[in-house]
């Protein structure tokens, strides 16, 4: 059961015995049991603390008698599908995990991660207190000498460097009050230096599909799917990332028949229960989507009435699918074009219809493109803004869209903002802080302005000559809050990156990849938090609900809430009264609910502004009142609105908005979560076009409409496209009037001598929205959406082949794009991928490297390794490779073998036979860590709280390319080679 | 009297392993003892299908039937249940079990490996309902708090299905006529001499 999916190969040996050792004794059930659990283990390597100090994670179930069970309601902290968790405590103790059978979301339903969350707050692998690296070794410190130390080195490299060179990695662990003050405090830090996990899972799809529609986000919702007819799952493998989507995917294929289309390089556990499986060569996702769409538009499959009234820029994509015949898709991508021309007739004719993407299509330097694409596939067909239809994003980590939606990101401000003048201005004035004293705190305001360096490029910024990183000097600092080391592309760049900066914090639950991968001796500190079951808070799951949880027990051992060691380094850094302002400190800890106010004040761009922690928490205790496939409520006190009030949920909270479960659905009354496509484009656009003129071609200057065409939504006194809602607009239809006094007031005050350009954004008192909405516009305006995406840098996106491409005869005439600076650094791909070509890379290394998942590990793998009951199932590290590869290099099933990445890195990892991969490609978990190129480090890790299963990481062997809109990575198509160990 | 039955739906599990952990985490069951877990076959080819396997309960159980010291009883709702007090590790219901559910703390020869352990359908054993004592040895009783087993309690697709076998038969039955195919309940020929007709 090592590698699980064989059952061949038994090496409990040598886990049986670490994890005897840690337990004090040989594994036999019953002593196993009265010493409950290996808290023993754990008690023993903090044996020499003072037992006061330390709350212990020990006693589990039965109930003891005479103590009362208390119940306590919370939210599954893994993937984004958000499964309500029932806990029952005892005296403090979690004891138990029952179905929590009134969430719409889960109906009690888990997966294995799920399942065993009770093991996080007993944490036999946790870190335990704070601790520092002397000299290479682990040593004990208390919190006050952490903060202190970490805060005086904080400043004095601020001093000699600037707050750029502070990097403040957060996390999608977050609760959205947690992300929320974390982009917080960079800005009072004085840097946008500041990023987490959605730029290398999703941030390609945030930048693809904001830039189509408006807002960057899964348009319908998990529950949404059971209506669908047809779905297409591309790039992603929700059976094990998201296992408890699979219950409404499952249910609604069975309920409508429905066509269940996987277009994948693995045949996935989720493929395996689909009708039809698409195999296709790694990084061609625009070849095939514009393959599908040549068969649409060759057979008028296409939905003319919705691309005339709603789409901007068809014709303009209608050039570039119109290279893509069925011989050039099958030369690029493998896919035959009849299966091809069967997918696509059942895409655009069995509707609804619904395109599911994950990391397969995001995580390449094409990722925005790819997105791009398939934006373009849904707006060609007309599926998106219905019912069962739409681009259903399914989100990584539990709050990954929550962490993004409040602009932990480089780029951005909370909710969407973005960083130029006007939105420092609102966000100043929602903190009540001085725009000029926040303008002080950053080295000009041009660094205020400018975009931050990605996260998956921190080392870079790091290690490169000083004058190619365009900020007063390099990275000094890693400020890593909740983030794995392992996650990130170039793994042997990283460790020496590593080395290099002066500064390492890592806030986490557990050590992580950051505290064992590199040679660091000293400057490193390890500061435990509490997992979001020792805390309170609201994350928004992938469907943009948002659900409020209580804690099931106190931070346990020494750990801390994110939000107290936050406000603890705000006091220390001198800037916590401000930041704090108007957020109640009880002891040291921020109280979330004021946190979630002060977003509900600022957040009106994207509809956070309605729910307040009185209305998610009348959700929360009323989930039986919510239906399974409309997530409205049906009875009860939340009557009509929609299960965790998806975001937009406009207006103040006292408007009673129901939250929008389908965005851009225009079959509803925006106050009942009906809207249009958002005119965030523009209302023209003038275009130099040749046109025919009594028969002489002329060049003429012709203006395109961006505003939808007879569409609106349900109610909507304007009937036709309308712009974006500024308080001149309203005064322009004579709407001005419906705004109450105190509104008004507040528009003026905004507005100062030009209250005209106060916009539906930035009125904080939410009036422009609500009398929008009570003539039944919505206030972000009536656009089209676009398939010409003007301003990105394929604009129509266009195939170009991965950087490390096997292909090498297609890199002429589908290249890499040029090489360019972004983001304050250099990218140089074009030169990697042109020299790849030169030096015949795809010969020597003709193996296309991908990865992805197992439904047992989440993300870096750092946790959830750590989790004895999932760390059982999944124990070593391995490398799936077709058989006809594995006999051609004879490699058996189940043997170590080399895989050598083609910059020099290497991995030791077990083989794994089987035809799930194709002829020339091999596949790698990437959770695992703790191996380095053959070198096992858990002697590295502070004793006692090393994660129980360690390997190899699939991102030592991934390589350079990134994405030109946003930084992604390039991990799901790269080369190797593999030989046998 | 209900007549507990397991039933596994081939054509909605995922592998999830969540009835593996959820197992786990109720009895806090060992490393290396599986009470529960999940096969799959055709694995990673077109046909691939996975079943959640732990003991069936079967109706004259087969473990019962070769044990040397009777430590096997059946309660009244059908569950096959065995006295850690009275079994001495001899593994002769691993032989005859046809799902291969009993499970030994160690690996060795005969009397050596412990005392049995296997899926109680969440009912724990011969000692009083609920107590200490029974928790040490059995894990916990959801059946004696009116609960079924976690496992399926928990099933992320609503694969695995515990309950009164003809309510869950029914269950089933109706899932195969909504949808139009089925590939029968897995075991139940085995387990409880009949099959589902759809």
């Amino acid at each position: 059961m090592l590698i699980k999916r064989t059952e061949r190969q038994a090496r409990r040996g040598t886990l049986a015995g670490a994890l005897a050792s840690q337990s004090g004794g040989t594994l036999d059930r019953r002593s196993f049991l009265r010493r409950s659990g290996l808290a023993v283990g754990a008690l023993a390597v903090v044996g020499a603390l003072p037992l006061g100090s330390v709350r212990k994670a020990q006693a589990g179930p039965p109930p003891a008698a005479g103590a009362a069970v208390t119940r306590v309601k919370a939210i599954c902290t893994h993937c984004s599908v958000g499964c309500t968790v029932i806990a029952e405590t005892q005296n403090g103790v979690w004891i138990g995990q029952e179905p929590g059978w009134d969430s719409p979301i889960n109906r009690g339903s888990h997966c294995a991660k799920g399942a065993s969350v009770r093991e996080l707050a007993h944490g036999d692998r946790r870190l335990k207190y704070p601790m520092k690296l002397v000299n290479g070794q682990w040593q004990r410190i208390s919190w006050d000498v952490a903060i202190n130390e970490i805060g005086d080195k904080l400043a004095e490299i601020r001093g000699k460097s600037g707050p750029d060179s502070v990097y403040w990695l957060g996390s999608a662990k977050f609760s959205n009050e947690g992300a929320y003050l974390n982009r917080k405090f960079a800005a009072y830090w004085g840097t946008n230096n500041v990023d987490h996990q959605a730029r290398i899972c999703h941030s390609t799809t945030v930048a693809g599909v904001a830039n189509t529609w408006g807002y960057g986000a899964m348009t319908n919702s998990y529950n949404d799917i059971r209506n669908s007819k047809t779905m297409i799952i591309m790039g992603g493998n929700p059976a094990e990332a998201h296992p408890v989507s699979l219950q409404h995917l499952l249910e609604g294929k069975e309920l409508n028949k429905a066509n269940w289309i996987s277009i994948d390089p693995r045949m996935t556990r989720t493929a395996a229960h689909a009708t039809e499986y698409v195999r296709i060569r790694p990084g061609t996702d625009i070849p095939v989507i514009w393959g599908m769409l040549w068969h649409v538009f060759k057979n008028g499959w296409e939905d003319k009435e919705f691309i005339k009234q709603r789409v901007y820029g068809m014709d303009d994509a209608l050039k570039e699918i119109e290279k893509w015949t069925p011989e050039e898709v099958e030369r690029v991508s493998g896919v035959p074009g009849e299966q091809l021309k069967r997918v696509a007739k059942m895409f655009a004719t069995e509707k609804p219809a619904t395109l599911i993407w994950c990391m397969g299509a995001t995580q390449h330097t094409v990722g925005t493109a790819n997105v791009r694409a398939f934006c373009t596939a849904l707006l060609a067909t007309g599926n998106v803004g219905t019912f069962g239809g739409g681009a259903n994003i399914f989100r990584g980590h539990c709050n990954v869209q929550g962490a993004t939606d409040l602009g932990l990101d480089i780029g951005t401000l909370p909710l969407y903002y973005g960083i130029a003048e006007g939105a420092w201005r609102h966000w100043s004035r929602v903190w009540e802080t001085d725009y000029s004293w926040m303008q002080a705190r950053f080295a000009s305001k041009q660094f205020m302005e400018t975009p931050g360096i990605p996260s998956t490029r921190w080392f870079d910024a790091a290690m490169l000559p000083k004058d190619q990183v365009t900020q007063s000097d390099n990275l000094k600092a890693m400020m890593v809050m909740g983030h794995g080391g392992n996650t990130i592309a170039r793994m042997p760049e990283a460790a020496k990156g590593m080395e290099k900066i002066e500064l390492l914090v890592v806030v986490d639950t557990v050590p992580t990849t950051w505290a064992a991968l590199s040679e660091r001796k000293n400057g490193t500190y390890l500061l435990p938090c509490g997992t979001q079951f020792e805390s309170r808070g609201s994350r928004t799951a992938s469907n943009r609900s948002l659900q409020w949880y209580e804690p099931v027990v106190k931070p346990i051992f020494e750990a801390k809430d994110d939000y107290e060691i936050m406000y603890l380094l705000a006091k220390k850094l001198g800037f916590a009264e401000q930041m704090f302002k108007n957020i109640k400190v009880e002891n040291n800890l921020p109280v979330a609910e004021d946190i979630l106010r002060e977003i509900n004040r600022g957040g009106f761009s994207t509809g956070y502004c309605g729910q307040s922690p009185e209305r998610l928490k009348k959700h929360m205790a009323n989930q039986k009142d919510f239906d399974l496939v409309s997530l409205r409520a049906k009875d009860g006190p939340a009557k009509g609105d929609y299960y965790g009030l998806p975001w937009p949920c406009w207006g103040t909270p006292e408007l009673n908005h129901p939250g929008t479960h389908t965005l851009y659905n225009t079959s509803l009354h925006v106050m009942d979560g009906g809207g249009t496509f958002r005119a965030r484009f523009g209302v023209q656009r003038v275009v130099k076009q040749t046109v025919m003129e009594n028969g002489v071609e002329v060049e003429k200057e012709v203006t395109h409409n961006l505003l939808a065409e007879g569409s609106y939504s349900v109610g909507s006194e304007i009937q036709d496209g309308y712009p974006e809602f500024t308080y001149a607009v309203l005064q322009k239809l004579g709407w001005d009037k419906d705004l109450t006094a105190a509104e008004l007031a507040t528009i003026q005050r905004i507005g100062g001598n030009n209250p005209g350009t106060v916009s539906w954004a930035i009125d904080l008192s939410g009036g422009i929205q609500r009398v929008a909405m009570a003539h039944g516009c919505i206030h972000y305006g009536n656009g089209k959406a676009r398939a010409n995406a003007f301003g990105l840098p394929d604009a129509i996106p266009v195939h170009r082949e991965p950087i490390y491409t096997p292909r090498m005869d297609l890199v002429s005439k589908y290249p890499t794009l040029p090489n360019r600076r972004e983001f304050r650094l250099p990218n140089v791909g074009f030169d990697i991928q042109k020299a790849n070509v030169e030096n015949k890379i795809g010969e020597k290394f003709p193996i296309i490297l991908t990865s992805g998942r197992l439904v047992e590990y989440e993300g870096g793998g750092e946790e959830t390794r750590a989790n004895k009951w999932l760390a059982e199932l999944q124990q070593d590290s391995f490398i799936e490779i077709n058989p006809a590869d594995a006999s051609a290099r004879n490699i058996k099933d189940g043997a170590w073998v080399w895989v050598d990445g083609p910059v020099g890195a290497k991995a030791k990892v077990k083989a794994l036979v089987t035809e799930r991969v194709g002829r020339g490609v091999a596949w790698m978990p990437f959770h695992f860590a703790g191996w380095f190129q053959g070198v096992d480090q858990r002697d590295k890790y502070p004793k006692g709280a090393d994660p129980y299963v360690l390997g190899e990481s699939v991102n030592t062997l991934t390589t350079y390319g990134y994405d030109p809109v946003t930084g992604m990575q390039e991990p799901k198509a790269t080369l190797c080679q593999i030989r046998a160990a | 009297m209900a007549r507990m039955k397991f039933l596994c739906d081939a054509d909605r599990c995922i592998e999830c392993n969540a009835c593996v952990t959820a197992c786990k985490n109720e009895h806090e069951v060992p490393w290396g003892i599986n009470r529960r877990r999940v096969v799959t076959i055709n694995d990673g080819k077109p046909g691939e299908r996975s079943i959640s396997m732990a003991c069936m309960h079967c109706t004259d159980a087969p473990c019962a039937a070769v044990c040397p010291t009777n430590a096997f009883y059946t309660t009244a709702d059908a569950v096959v249940l065995h006295s850690k007090d009275i079994c001495i590790g001899c593994g002769y219901c691993f032989y005859a079990c046809p799902f291969g559910a009993p499970q030994y703390p160690k690996v060795g020869n005969f009397g050596s490996r412990g005392k049995m352990d296997k899926c109680t359908y969440c009912a724990g054993g011969p000692e009083g309902d609920s107590t200490k004592a029974e928790f040490d040895k059995y894990g916990t009783n959801r059946l004696a708090q009116g609960k079924l087993p976690l496992c399926a309690e928990m099933c992320s697709t609503k694969s695995l299905l515990a309950g009164d076998g003809d309510i869950i038969a029914q269950i089933y039955k109706e899932r195969v006529v909504k949808r139009g195919y089925g590939s029968g309940a897995w075991g139940w020929k085995t387990a409880y001499k009949e099959t589902i007709a759809s």
